[in-house]
């Protein structure tokens, strides 16, 4: 597990070295929320869809103890064997087991921001298993050997260049070929050949439906559907929150969620697992890692309505101009900045703090997660469990004190500015990283409570 | 009709003239305005960097200048936001949430209580209009793009009512300029960007003055313009609609 030490200011500072790729990451994923909103608007009901969605959320996390054991009686009875992992660990030990009792050395996987969360790539690879990642994206930061960018977009911080040397170095396209629709034919023929030879397919979960036992697997590249049709074991990975009540519930994500995440009207591919076919075995493993902690965190429970559309990200001003590997954890931008945490609070408490929490991530949420009150409330756990510097208490507690005292204040001020008016140099340098790329403010001769205090009696 | 007069402190030690105007703005409106002198932050700083611990002070200090006005009106949609979201005092609760009740962002207090349908002010300018996410989305100054919801915009509301105030439009109507507090030097890369991004939009589209409801954003976006020597003016909103009464104050 490779854990990045550097955080995300410093990675976002390195992302910005490059100006002009700042600002074809901003607009792509710019264009992506453009064609979200305007999709949005052609369903009047829109807001009302939303609302339904998060309290149909709220009720499946309220009651999600009995919903998990109502699905797994389901599936059980439709003859898939359910499996329960406690954390990552365990999530991808059950399902090397069940490789290794087949005897599989090679997998296809479809996207699984699961597996991601859990590490299972390397923990496979650790184990002799082969993993061939099918959705598109996934494929391309597979052979690039990075971790995905974006949940939904994972390779958006690749330019299609880039993707044609990559073709190029590891499936033999001619170089310098970076058509996207024959780089695209190119994949579909190395995968075909992957899907052909797999034993055992892993799939991701959108939805979960306790009433019927099914699951869902939404992909635009119907390459879940080619891995779990064709392979004779079958593991389809999900985290608990992934369970909604029942089958009608659908109705209501389906017409969310691609609408969300792509601005399409809906995924190209909404298939419903329900039963493993003549021979082949169905195995679901429901992982909690952490989300029962999560679940037990008030302020912090309803970041589990996630339906994982990546809306959040594709607004998010800081998102787009620091790219998704800035934040160093599998779900990237706001969602992951408010999910992390709760994994690690040491590793990824400067994430919570990656947001001037404008609030444009809480008006796309299809299930109205209410992300930048989250993060603010994170950045208050955080300080209190001890994930801050001295420097940065010591001069909050002088600020602090400076401010509960009007005199202080008004001499501290009064003597600030004559400070910046006399000696610009000691707060124009190299040390104020405000005066970096910006000027200061013009330091006033008199504050505005010095005038009011002259000119009230005639004002 | 006693209006406390609610000046954040960054604006008091930098742009006293925002102050003046929104005090001389609200008094040719016809409010008894009184500016309590022992006034001076919100808390804000120190709540949104994770220490809302430390900010017991600044609320005990905000009700004691506070309480007994019957509204409490500032210009700044971020530090009004604040204190309605976060002002407790746990020894003095009714007054803070009556104190939560009663404080406006100045643009808001002018739609929404004083009902202004005309100001007699001139300003023969193109303007980009900057909304800010605290007032927008916070204080719902005006309807957002995320939303699907019918449009409406206080601050434009009353920029139109302003004589001669050409308003450019904008590619992306509410996108946060990158100031975001502390944000704007812990993450300076990505504050910047976000900044130079907003100030061309609004150069691309032929603005002469920048303008908004909050000066922390503006100071940021201001501090990017005359780094690039752009030539663009920043006001706060309550400078261009005091603009008649200060030049009659003038003359």
């Amino acid at each position: 597990m490779n854990r990045q030490t550097a955080d995300h200011a410093t990675l976002a500072d390195k992302f910005n070295q490059d100006e002009a790729r700042v600002n074809w990451h901003d607009e792509t994923l710019w264009w992506v929320r453009a064609k979200r909103d305007r999709i949005a608007w052609s369903i009047p009901e829109w807001e009302a869809l939303r609302d339904t969605a998060s309290r149909i959320k709220v009720n499946a996390l309220g009651n999600l103890h009995d919903y998990l054991l109502q699905f797994e009686e389901q599936a059980t009875r439709n003859g898939a064997v359910v499996h329960w992992a406690a954390d990552a660990e365990e999530h991808n030990r059950i399902v090397t087991d069940i490789l290794k009792k087949h005897g599989v050395q090679r997998i296809v996987k479809s996207k699984s921001m699961l597996t991601e969360e859990c590490h299972l790539n390397p923990y496979l690879a650790a184990n002799g298993i082969e993993v061939i990642d099918t959705d598109l994206g996934e494929r391309i930061v597979q052979l690039a050997k990075e971790p995905p960018s974006h949940i939904v977009l994972p390779c958006i911080h690749k330019k299609k260049e880039e993707i044609g040397e990559l073709f190029h170095e590891h499936l033999g396209t001619p170089a310098g070929n970076a058509d996207p629709k024959f780089l695209t034919a190119a994949a579909r023929q190395h995968l075909r050949k992957e899907f052909l030879q797999a034993d055992a397919a892993i799939t991701g979960v959108n939805f979960a439906v306790a009433e019927t036992g099914e699951m869902v697997v939404c992909t635009n590249e119907g390459n879940a559907d080619m891995g779990a049709h064709l392979a004779t074991v079958h593991i389809a990975c999900m985290g608990i929150e992934k369970i909604i009540p029942e089958r009608k519930h659908l109705g209501v994500f389906l017409r969310l969620l691609a609408r969300s995440a792509t601005g399409q009207p809906i995924t190209t591919y909404s298939s419903h697992f329900r039963q493993p076919r003549a021979g082949q075995e169905l195995h679901i493993v429901l992982v909690d890692n952490g989300r029962s902690r999560q679940l037990g965190r008030e302020d912090f429970r309803n970041s589990l309505k996630c339906i994982r559309c990546g809306a959040c990200m594709n607004t998010c001003p800081v998102y787009r101009r620091s790219g998704g590997h800035s934040y160093h954890t599998a779900v990237a931008g706001p969602i992951g900045a408010i999910l992390a945490p709760n994994l690690d609070m040491k590793d990824y408490a400067d994430l919570p703090f990656a947001s001037t929490l404008c609030g444009s991530c809480s008006n796309v949420c299809p299930v109205k997660i209410d992300i930048h009150q989250q993060l603010y409330k994170w950045r208050q756990v955080l300080v209190k469990e001890g994930h801050t510097t001295a420097a940065k208490t010591a001069s909050m507690k002088i600020m602090s004190g400076v401010l509960s005292a009007p005199r202080t204040y008004k001499t501290a001020g009064k003597m600030g500015r004559w400070v910046m008016r006399a000696f610009p140099g000691m707060v124009n340098n190299r040390m104020n990283p405000w005066y970096k790329q910006r000027e200061m403010p013009a330091p006033p001769a008199q504050s505005f409570s010095q005038w009011y205090e002259k000119n009230k009696k005639s004002s | 009709m006693k209006v406390g007069l609610f000046i954040p402190c960054y604006i008091d030690q930098f742009y006293p003239q925002v102050g003046i105007a929104t005090l001389q703005l609200l008094q040719k409106l016809g409010c008894e305005v009184e500016y309590p002198q022992g006034q001076t932050c919100c808390g804000q700083p120190m709540a949104n960097s994770g220490y809302e611990h430390l900010t017991h002070q600044c609320n005990t200090l905000f009700i004691k200048n506070f309480a007994d006005y019957d509204y409490i009106v500032g210009p700044s949609g971020s530090c009004v936001l604040h204190i309605k979201d976060h002002l407790h005092d746990p020894a003095a609760e009714e007054k803070a949430t009556g104190i939560r009740q009663r404080i406006y962002e100045l643009t808001e207090f002018l739609t929404d209580v004083l009902k202004v349908t005309s100001l007699p002010a001139r300003f023969p300018c193109k303007v980009g209009l900057h909304q800010s996410c605290h007032g927008q989305r916070g204080l719902a100054l005006a309807q957002m793009s995320e939303l699907v919801a019918p449009p409406f915009s206080k601050p434009e509301q009353l920029l139109r009512m302003v004589e001669g105030v050409e308003l450019v439009p904008l590619d992306r109507q509410d996108e946060c300029c990158g100031f975001g507090g502390t944000f704007c030097v812990t993450e300076e890369a990505v504050s910047v960007k976000m900044g130079k991004d907003r100030v061309a939009d609004h150069v691309k589209h032929g603005a002469e003055v920048i303008t908004g409801t909050d000066v922390s954003c503006l100071m940021h976006i201001e501090g990017i313009l005359r780094r690039q020597h752009a030539g663009v003016k920043v006001m706060h909103i309550a400078e261009i609609l005091n603009q008649n009464i200060h030049e009659q104050a003038n003359s």
